[in-house]
């Protein structure tokens, strides 16, 4: 075992543990943006795809380029978009007339 | 180690740290928001951290660069108007579509990784094993994910798909995983390995997915989004990327505690979940009845408004029945009635109301309900004693007093302590059954009166009836 992979292997012990400390204090009115905003962080991975590019020089490798890069976008954009748009629909009040209509058929 | 290194080191430690912070931001709803957006910078720093290491390292090819501005302009505008057109109600499926396509590209990784090292018999032990982990974990989700969102979205049957001999073809793939793995990891085999591990895993998580009920869909959730943190974290691994790590393990705590408060609110153990063919997913069973033990009280709409008008503190139990009838702008014009009358009035959600975990409180919130009325299983229970009227809408089985004992599909579930209520109303169309499939209690109790009505209009005629007597 190497120097690195001792390092590597104790980030991820120490981020499941700070992980589950922070999660367990998420209330469970938020459960849904939570995941939803957990989805947006694993979007993470766009790094290691765009690390890929760098190996990218066959047209296989282009293509699996071109899938893995749409998907994580998707996985980063769509995650916190969506996220973002449930947050701000909590709100302490009701609030005033012309957003009750939002919805209503 | 250079100075650009220790730059670029320091720069994915802070966006790690914002990641951590923005989740904690979620502990309250006040916060929650702003949460979100310190997560996002630090998502997009890591990014541009990213596009700076490859330009500052010349290693990338103009082609390669066109590939992945095209790839990653295609993704985020899907991305963008999928985020932006999504009904609340289908959030479920949303998040099981993202989750597929980061499962997806962690599995991408693995086999980027290995295109790129076709001489396998001199890495080491720990990348060849993540990989094989990475693209296994990753091919499953994708699939899996999939799965689960054609199901929420109604393409494929809820109710589970039961295949003959399922079980044996699970075992079979699963042994076919662990040996074509086991032989890459050796050193030997190579791509075929890999791929037959890949072939292996997708077709896993579709048959693994397929006969799990609809009425279960919030652990699967939750347990396929805590396997693309692990995917995501064991791409950091093969690719020695700390961001991907620390990213992939803190997402697979939250999809691990989250599937654990969910399997324990559905009173199932995991694996009976995951064993699937139980549940009957939405439907209801229109045929059966009550049992013949008890009678069943009805009451007319005025004489449930003018129960409530003159409460002075009214508990609301809404389930996903509320929320197929999409009848929660009427709950909350209803609720609003009440309080600008002066009742208290709050809203007791379970954890499984909904198919995924907090589904409700979204529904809720994006109908304007405050969130301070919106209270959870452990909040609310002892205040159902000094509660005047429970109003129970669309909910059934997390209500039924039967789980208290022993000996019935209920048994040990928490439940709403709804019968504690000096009175209940409950509005249902039929005396249907819930998912559990057995009578509830709490309809046969005298303190219940049944409304029966389409949960959209019955709520609608009480908002006009509490006006009526209100004014």
């Amino acid at each position: 075992m190497t120097v690195l992979l001792i390092a590597d292997i104790t980030i991820f012990v120490l981020s499941l543990l700070v992980g589950f400390e922070v999660i367990t204090k998420v209330p469970a009115t938020l459960h849904t943006p939570l995941m939803s905003g957990a989805n947006a962080i694993h979007g993470v991975v766009t790094v290691g795809v765009m690390f890929l590019a760098a190996y990218a020089t066959t047209p296989l490798g282009y293509v699996l380029l071109l899938v893995a890069a749409a998907f994580g976008a998707m996985n980063v954009v769509g995650g916190y978009v969506v996220t973002d748009r449930m947050l701000a629909m909590f709100r302490a009040r009701n609030a005033p007339g012309p957003q009750r209509k939002a919805g209503q058929p | 180690m250079t100075a650009f290194d220790t730059a670029i080191h320091l720069a994915y430690l802070a966006s790690a740290v914002c990641f951590v912070l923005g989740l904690h931001q979620m502990n309250t709803p006040a916060t929650a928001r702003r949460g979100n957006q310190v997560s996002a910078a630090g998502m997009a720093a890591a990014l541009a951290v990213t596009a700076v290491v490859l330009v500052h390292d010349h290693i990338i090819t103009g082609v390669a660069v066109t590939v992945l501005a095209v790839g990653l302009a295609v993704g985020a505008v899907a991305g963008l108007i999928t985020a932006q057109r999504v009904r609340m109600t289908s959030m479920p499926q949303l998040v099981s579509l993202f989750n597929a396509v980061g499962g997806g590209a962690a599995a991408l990784i693995a086999v980027g990784d290995a295109l790129h090292h076709p001489d396998l018999g001199t890495l080491p032990l720990h990348i060849t094993l993540t990989t094989v982990l990475d693209l296994f974990i990753g091919a499953l989700t994708f699939t899996g994910s999939l799965v689960a969102a054609g199901k929420l979205a109604g393409r494929i049957p809820g109710r589970p798909l039961t295949i003959r001999g399922a079980r044996a073809v699970n075992l079979g793939l699963v042994a076919l995983a662990i040996t074509a793995g086991g032989v890459y990891v050796s050193g030997r085999g190579g791509i075929l390995m890999l791929s037959a591990v890949t072939i292996a895993a997708l077709v896993l998580g579709v048959v693994l997915t397929l006969p799990i009920g609809g009425a279960d869909m919030p652990v699967v959730i939750s347990l396929l989004n805590a396997f693309t943190g692990t995917a995501v974290a064991m791409a950091g691994f093969v690719i020695d990327s700390s961001p991907l790590i620390i990213a992939g393990a803190l997402v697979g705590a939250a999809g691990t505690i989250l599937t654990k408060l969910m399997a324990d609110a559905m009173n199932r153990p995991l694996v009976s979940i995951i064993a699937g063919g139980f549940g009957t997913g939405d439907e209801q069973h229109p045929h059966s009845a009550l049992a013949s033990t008890g009678t069943v009280r009805e009451i007319a709409i005025d004489d449930a408004a003018l129960q409530l008008a003159y409460a002075s503190k009214v508990i609301i139990v809404p389930g996903y029945g509320l929320a197929a009838a999409q009848a929660q702008h009427e709950l909350v014009a209803l609720v609003q009635a009440l309080t600008e009358h002066g009742v208290e009035v709050s809203y007791a959600i379970h954890p499984v109301a909904g198919r995924m975990p907090g589904h409700m409180n979204v529904l809720l919130a994006e109908a304007n309900a405050p969130y301070p009325q919106l209270k959870d299983l452990e909040e609310v229970n002892p205040e159902f004693a000094r509660t005047d009227v429970a109003l129970v809408v669309g909910a059934n089985d997390v209500t039924n007093p039967a789980a208290r004992r022993a000996g019935n599909p209920v048994s040990g579930m928490p439940i709403l302590d709804v019968d504690h209520a000096r009175s209940v109303i409950v509005i249902k169309r039929s005396l249907g059954h819930g998912y559990a499939g057995i009578d509830n209690e709490l309809y046969t109790d005298p303190k219940t009166a049944m409304l029966f009505s389409d949960a959209k209009a019955g709520l609608a005629a009480l908002v006009a009836g509490v006006h009526a007597y209100v004014a």
